[in-house]
């Protein structure tokens, strides 16, 4: 409501939303949501992932249709139809994947589905799409080749054409969704220039960052999002410790979680100086036995790409991975599950299951080995027998063990990949995202069972991107941001703000150095042994 | 998707269950194709009575389904990992050759001959199956390659001549001598036919019971989540188009047999046929579903389609038009009832 009091004092802002709300099956995504955008200004938006920043936008330009709640436009209340509605409306969205086809030239991409024509419509005018594309750029001030075409260019480039395109269709309402999120610094400037001039055209810019420098920079206000709900509207100049705990807020209500002392535990898995690119820089962490390890970070951190790389799905440049003090080589999955080491993908559907087989033959797919009878048949007693067994531990909830993986629900599919990895006895196991569209009962299980496999003594490693997860799952927590480790803190003393400060540190050595030093004073012996 | 054994097992104590069962997803569209194929005979039957469902008539589709079966029963397994395979038609007539090669040219006897002529097409299989997991080329065109080259390479050998088999003591025997004849005589069945149904039966068990046949609908249903699985995915591979050649290679022999002799410029286009039988079968072409009954029934509907359209003098070019519209029509009715799934 403070948003409607504070903008109802300007004059009819380009685009506002009142009580704006948006369910998915089995979420409540959006919940009377206020925002509202002048003509001129550069609007941030801020949240965690799954704050509800992405599906408002979506619903401006047209992809989701609201439930309830208004939309205006220049005061008038607009129904947005679909994306071509939103287009016509002037409201244009730059993704976070830029939408180009990489094999047409940038004046084709702009101009595709309205190319100019001639000879009465049948063929296309080339020469008035060069025209067009170059006094479109000529008005941004870009010094790009309408004729290039866009797998030639670089990505700064790319986002620049899309830009472009966006506003060929007139745009007055431009929404950018995390636009530096590949850039390099000149490279943002640029950017920086480009919205600074939309600006003084009277364009109204959302623009979805994590990044607090970036928004300090460029943004007017900010807008706060969390969970779905409406926080706050404050002026950019507002300190950053006051916008990361307005984005944090709920505190978890303390569990009465206990830490294991595994600082005597013997090392079990032993990364050092992993690199990749710029997805993975200099990664160095280990876990011991019985120790939950979480990684925290934002999308696009390199979690996933560093948990890939330790399980050999995807190639390393340099480092060296150890486990029970020795070193293995991990050339792929197969070198991986050999030494001991069980992946759960984020994207169960893709990477983690076999959704046309059953739940034994997915089951037993990595230890299939062992439940062969000379070395050829598959034993089939022996693998209803497991497979039987792995369904009443983890308690997954299936009318029998030839039901097809897809047709189970998404808490019974992760059992179904954790059970994969424990008949297998993986000592190691990298949990990416387990709780991802997991409804709330199944999520309860799924904490304790992690908790009882590091009990057992296995070395678990959680990746989430809900610090409250994080905070509740890990004995300690390591913060990436663009691929480097950039915090470590002992769980019992984290806070989520302490870890939102790390995840969107983009210098990793004074942040590291500052925040390690705050932490120390709250408990000395906060940091694990290293 | 595992074996419908251990599915009715499972269920075996409870009688409506297993009836449920059969009217629920894979065994329904065998049904559906093995009714369709019940349709199509009676149709015949009762259009042709005197001509179509006589002892010889049946006798001869049995016959002619043979070679085409065992060469769709190989790229079922190909299909279902989501592969394809072009080259199994020509593969066939190259282990056809091979064998000439060995029996004729080299001497040897006739089970050595044969072997030789079975391990031929494991190895071209093998060849495919690396070039596909080692080289990174599509199976479209790492086995188009492999067609065009084996066409080439059976030209090569027999410089263009086909070889004949006269002096093979028994060698006709594997496709046209009438074993089971011999000992019942009101069933006088080929040798050929009694060897489609043993491959079918031997691959309905690797298909099923083995962990080839367990990689292979794993293969076919997500290979990212096999390979993040810790499975030798490539090596699976190369066994599964080896294992695929090597039933070519049968065909091969089977072919030879028939025609007691080695005809170098036969095969292409029979690869075209098999696929088509798999896909009639109810296999999917995207992978992961399949089985080795329906790929038979479908090669038997596609040979009970030709012989009554060309019984009731139906002309070759219609017969053709006829063939296209119902493998349409059947993957079509298969898309639908997926669909509802």
């Amino acid at each position: 409501m403070r948003a409607m009091s504070s903008s109802s004092q300007r004059p009819a802002p380009l685009i506002a939303v009142h009580d704006l709300c948006k369910s998915f099956p089995g979420v409540r995504a959006l919940h009377n949501v206020q925002f509202a955008l002048d003509a001129g200004e550069v609007h941030a938006l801020m949240g965690e992932n799954g704050a509800g920043k992405s599906t408002l936008m979506k619903i401006l330009a047209g992809v989701y249709q609201k439930d309830g709640g208004v939309i205006r436009l220049d005061g008038q209340p607009v129904d947005i139809q679909g994306p071509a509605h939103a287009q016509a409306l002037g409201i244009g969205i730059i993704h976070q994947e830029l939408h180009l086809m990489p094999h047409l030239t940038a004046a084709q991409n702009i101009f595709l589905g309205r190319e100019p024509r001639k000879w009465g419509g049948t063929l296309l005018d080339e020469h008035a799409l060069q025209a067009q594309t170059q006094a479109l750029f000529a008005q941004l001030r870009l010094s790009l080749a309408p004729n290039e075409r866009i797998a030639d260019m670089t990505v700064a480039r790319q986002q620049m054409v899309e830009i472009a395109k966006a506003l060929s269709h007139r745009s007055r309402v431009l929404i950018m969704d995390e636009p530096t999120a590949a850039l390099n610094n000149a490279e943002i400037d640029e950017l920086f220039r480009i919205i600074r001039q939309l600006r003084v055209d009277g364009v109204g810019v959302v623009y979805i960052s994590h990044k607090m420098d970036e928004i300090q920079r460029i943004a007017d206000r900010i807008t706060v999002m969390r969970d779905g709900a409406y926080i706050d509207t404050v002026p950019a100049t507002t300190p950053m410790n006051r916008v990361i705990s307005m984005m944090v807020g709920r505190t978890l209500e303390n569990h009465e979680k206990t830490i294991p002392d595994t600082r005597s535990a013997p090392v079990v898995l032993d990364a050092k100086g992993l690199c990749r690119g710029r997805a993975i820089r200099d990664v160095s962490f280990s876990v011991r036995r019985g120790e939950i390890v979480g990684l925290a970070g934002l999308m696009g951190a390199g979690r996933t790409e560093v948990a890939r790389a330790i399980f050999g799905a995807d190639p390393l440049e340099r480092g060296e991975i150890w486990v029970h003090g020795q070193r293995v080589r991990v050339r792929s999955p197969r070198d991986a599950v050999a030494a001991g080491i069980g992946y759960l993908s984020e994207d169960r559907k893709h990477f983690g299951l076999a959704t046309g087989m059953d739940v034994a033959a997915n089951i037993t797919l990595p230890s299939l080995r062992r439940w062969l009878r000379w070395g050829i048949f598959l034993d089939q007693g022996r693998i209803r027998q497991i497979a039987q067994k792995m369904v009443e531990t983890l308690r997954i909830k299936t009318p029998s063990l030839t039901q097809t993986a897809r047709l189970l629900s998404g808490g019974n599919q992760q059992k179904v990949v954790i059970a994969k990895w424990l008949v297998q006895d993986c000592d190691i196991l990298i949990f990416d995202e387990p709780t991802r569209g997991i409804d709330v009962g199944a999520k309860a299980e799924i904490y304790r069972l992690l908790n009882t496999l590091a009990s057992e003594g296995k070395a678990i490693v959680v990746i989430s991107s809900e610090l409250p997860e994080v905070l509740l799952l890990s004995h300690r927590i390591l913060v990436m941001c663009e691929g480097r480790i950039t915090g470590e803190v002992a769980g019992g003393v984290a806070t989520q703000e302490c870890l939102m400060h790390w995840a969107t540190q983009r210098e990793a050595v004074t942040a590291h150095a500052h925040v390690h030093v705050h932490v120390h004073a709250v408990a000395p012996n906060a940091t694990a042994p290293r | 998707m595992s074996s419908k054994s251990e599915s009715l097992n499972a269920t075996a104590a409870n009688a409506p269950h297993v009836l449920l069962r059969l009217l629920q997803g894979q065994a329904k569209q065998k049904l559906l194709a093995f009714a369709s194929l019940i349709a199509l005979v009676v149709v015949f039957s009762v259009l042709k009575p005197d001509a179509f469902f006589t002892a010889d008539n049946i006798i001869g589709i049995l016959q002619s389904t043979t070679v085409i079966g065992v060469l769709a029963i190989a790229s079922t397994f190909i299909i279902i990992t989501s592969g394809i395979d072009l080259s199994v038609g020509v593969l066939m007539t190259f282990c056809a050759v091979m064998g000439g090669v060995f029996m004729v040219n080299l001497g040897w006897s006739l089970l050595p001959g044969v072997m030789g002529a079975v391990l031929v097409g494991a190895l071209c299989g093998c060849a495919s199956g690396l070039a596909i997991t080692r080289l990174r080329v599509p199976p479209f065109i790492a086995t188009l390659g492999m067609m065009m080259l084996l066409k080439g390479a059976s030209l090569i050998i027999t410089q263009t001549r086909p070889i004949y088999f006269s002096d093979v003591a028994g060698f006709d025997q594997i496709a046209l001598g009438t074993l089971l004849g011999d000992v019942i005589p009101a069933l006088p069945i080929p040798n050929g036919v009694l060897v489609m149904f043993g491959v079918a039966v031997v691959c309905a068990i690797v298909l099923n019971k083995t962990a080839l046949g367990r990689y292979t609908f794993a293969l076919g249903s997500n290979e990212e989540a096999v390979r993040l699985s810790g499975v030798a995915v490539n090596r699976w591979k190369v066994i599964i188009y080896a294992f695929s050649g090597g039933i070519c290679g049968i065909a091969g022999v089977l072919i030879a047999s028939r025609l007691n002799s080695a005809q170098p410029a036969l095969g292409q286009g029979y690869e075209l046929d098999a696929i088509a039988a798999v896909v009639i079968g109810g296999t999917s072409l995207s992978g992961g579903v399949g089985t080795i009954l329906g790929t038979v029934i479908g090669a038997f509907i596609m040979s009970v389609l030709i012989n009554g359209l060309r019984i009731m003098s139906v002309a070759q070019e219609w017969q053709m038009v006829l063939t296209g519209l119902i493998i349409i029509l059947a993957v079509y009715t298969d898309n639908l009832r997926r669909q509802k799934d």
